[in-house]
């Protein structure tokens, strides 16, 4: 198979091993990047505009930017591998084929940003890829690319993976920070911002998994070939976890700003024959629902905003037209309703509510009303919580309710229609 | 410090804690190992984590019914965890439940009376290409068919 871009996925077997992985180029990025003044090394991630893959899409180099130089206070750097999202399976595949190019990414990021100690914090599901990461750990520190004098350089590095304990919540960075610290996963106000107030209280980056494992290939290759693959501001390619009503789902990369189109109908094959594409969730649960006559958008952050959606951790759940959206809104009010933390009231009493009114419509005892009623709950919800997962709730909910208006009216009569006979 | 429980496990425990540069940091992995060894997080293990690592009682007992993972009574000997999410819903889930709930005879939360399986609904396991997907303890089944559920389930005695 011949290959169109430089690609972020290496689909060589045996990958996670260290011989394997050196065999590839491995750690050759890492031992470049120390021997370049920590400075320098941030720039170039900066020039790349590697934008944040794990939901909110900031800037890398601009996050790590914010680090105060020569603080008294240690840094930290903390991995968010608790990959929850609905829909979301690409950071599974990283740390379970290529845990090595995540250390090495791990290892450029602590240099630029000055951490000596990182921790990676990986949901408590995902069994296979911790072994495999804490393999690779091991590999890594007997080789010498983890633990003191790294590379024969003044430069050291030690990790810590830590395993989640199931909560949703805890792929928010703040939320993660305080389940670090041994706490339930509430979200904390921000400002401070984690790069100056984060894990026990000292400046801390918080970069997702795949974030982590492009910055090898941007010093390999230098940013400005990572940032001419994709669209201006929002470089690279991406990882998206297609599922859902396609003949191959799966995982698939492509440069950022290709067609999502493309993407559902030639990588993952199009829908099963037979079924017509109703709608697409272009982001993960949280992403607001496209309708099938909005998917001809490219696939980058600016792209997806404008479209009233969000590119999110890139996770594609394509809808068929046996599918009912009743299911869909009953699915998703369910799942904020048992994932809000609980700490703010819209979030923690809008969620369930409209999670009750589903269950109610579905048994044949509600009508409209009901429908709008959600939309003025979800529209509470908005903007009045802590953190993002207020809206990641109202807004895909907002977003079913307002575009398959006409569907949930007769889904509704069905219901009804079913609890009188 | 006696509790009752056997050296080992304070041993793994007191490991397991001295890997964090902050003690209370060391909370959430305690809790797991003292999950795994003595199978749920009763008073005796809450106590114990507390003193070992210098937290007041109510800081472990905040996580442990905070966390999903966490429990405090103890499960049957094999934990099936079933997607009920979209992207498995979509891909049969619901029917899948519900062959599981018929095979087993108990509803999600419920342990079989001999004390074989407990079944859990969960929301996203991270495997959707894989749907409808569960795990049974810490193995991966996807694309699970029902005709397949005997012969997975037989698997764990």
């Amino acid at each position: 198979m011949t290959r169109e871009v430089p690609e972020l996925m290496d689909l060589t077997e045996h990958l996670f091993e260290l011989d394997v992985y050196r065999s590839r180029g491995g750690y050759k990025a890492a031992r470049k990047a120390l021997g370049m003044s920590p400075v320098a090394v941030l720039a170039e991630v900066k020039d790349a505009d590697l934008k944040g893959r794990g939901g909110a899409g900031f800037p890398a180099g601009v996050k790590w930017g914010f680090i105060p130089r020569d603080g008294e206070k240690p840094v930290y750097l903390c991995v968010n591998a608790d990959e929850g999202e609905p829909g979301a399976f690409k950071d599974r595949w990283l740390l379970t084929h290529d845990p090595h190019l995540l250390l090495e990414g791990v290892i450029i990021t602590a240099y630029a940003v000055g951490a000596h100690d990182g921790f990676i914090y990986i949901r408590g599901e995902y069994e296979a890829a911790a072994l495999r990461l804490d393999r690779a750990i091991n590999e890594a520190r007997a080789a010498g690319f983890l633990g003191e004098k790294i590379f024969g350089t003044e430069f050291g590095l030690d990790i810590t993976v830590f395993r989640g304990a199931g909560a949703y919540i805890c792929g928010e960075e703040t939320a993660l920070l305080e389940s670090l610290e041994g706490k339930r996963g509430e979200p904390r106000l921000k400002p401070p911002f984690p790069a100056s107030v984060g894990l026990f209280r000292c400046p801390t980056v918080i970069n997702n998994v795949e974030t982590v494992s492009n910055v090898p290939r941007i010093l390999r290759d230098g940013s400005e070939a990572f940032r001419k693959l994709g669209r201006p501001g929002d470089g690279g390619t991406r990882l998206f976890s297609v599922s859902g009503a396609v003949v191959k789902p799966g995982l698939y990369e492509v440069p950022v700003g290709a067609p999502l189109k493309d993407l559902i109908f030639e990588h993952a094959g199009g829908l099963p024959p037979g079924r017509t594409l109703k709608a697409v969730i272009p982001g993960g649960l949280s992403a607001p629902v496209l309708r099938a006559d909005e998917i001809d958008i490219p696939l980058d952050c600016d792209s997806l905003f404008r479209a009233g959606s969000m590119i999110g951790s890139g996770a594609v759940i394509v809808i068929d037209d046996g599918t009912s959206m009743l299911d869909v809104l009953g699915i998703m009010t369910r799942f904020y309703a048992h994932e809000s933390c609980g700490q703010c009231t819209p979030c923690r009493i809008g969620t369930s509510w409209m999670r009750k009114t589903v269950v109610r419509l579905a048994s044949g005892n509600g009508n409209m009303e009901d429908i709008d009623g959600i939309a003025r709950v979800a529209s509470a919800i908005k903007g009045r919580t802590l953190c993002p997962m207020g809206d990641a709730a109202a807004l895909p909910i907002l977003a079913l309710v307002t575009k398959f208006r006409t569907e949930f009216g007769s889904r509704i009569e069905e219901c009804r229609a079913r609890n009188r006979s | 410090m006696s509790h009752g429980f056997a050296p080992i496990v304070l041993d793994e425990v007191r490991a397991v804690a001295s890997r964090f540069p902050r003690k209370e940091a060391a909370l959430l992995p305690v809790l797991r190992v003292l999950q795994r060894v003595t199978g749920a997080l009763g008073p005796a293990e809450e106590k114990l984590a507390a003193e070992l690592l210098g937290l007041e009682p109510v800081r472990v007992r905040e996580a442990v019914t905070y966390y999903a993972l966490f429990r405090q009574k103890p499960a049957g000997r094999h934990i099936i965890q079933i997607c009920i999410n979209l992207s498995c819903s979509m891909a049969g889930a619901g029917h899948s439940l519900a062959d599981l709930q018929t095979r087993l005879g108990i509803v999600p939360g419920e342990t079989t009376p001999d004390g074989r399986f407990t079944l859990l609904t969960v929301e996203c396991l991270g495997n959707c290409d894989q749907a409808p997907c569960l795990m049974v303890d810490e193995d991966d089944h996807g694309r699970v068919q029902e005709e397949e559920l005997d012969e997975i389930l037989g698997r764990y005695s």
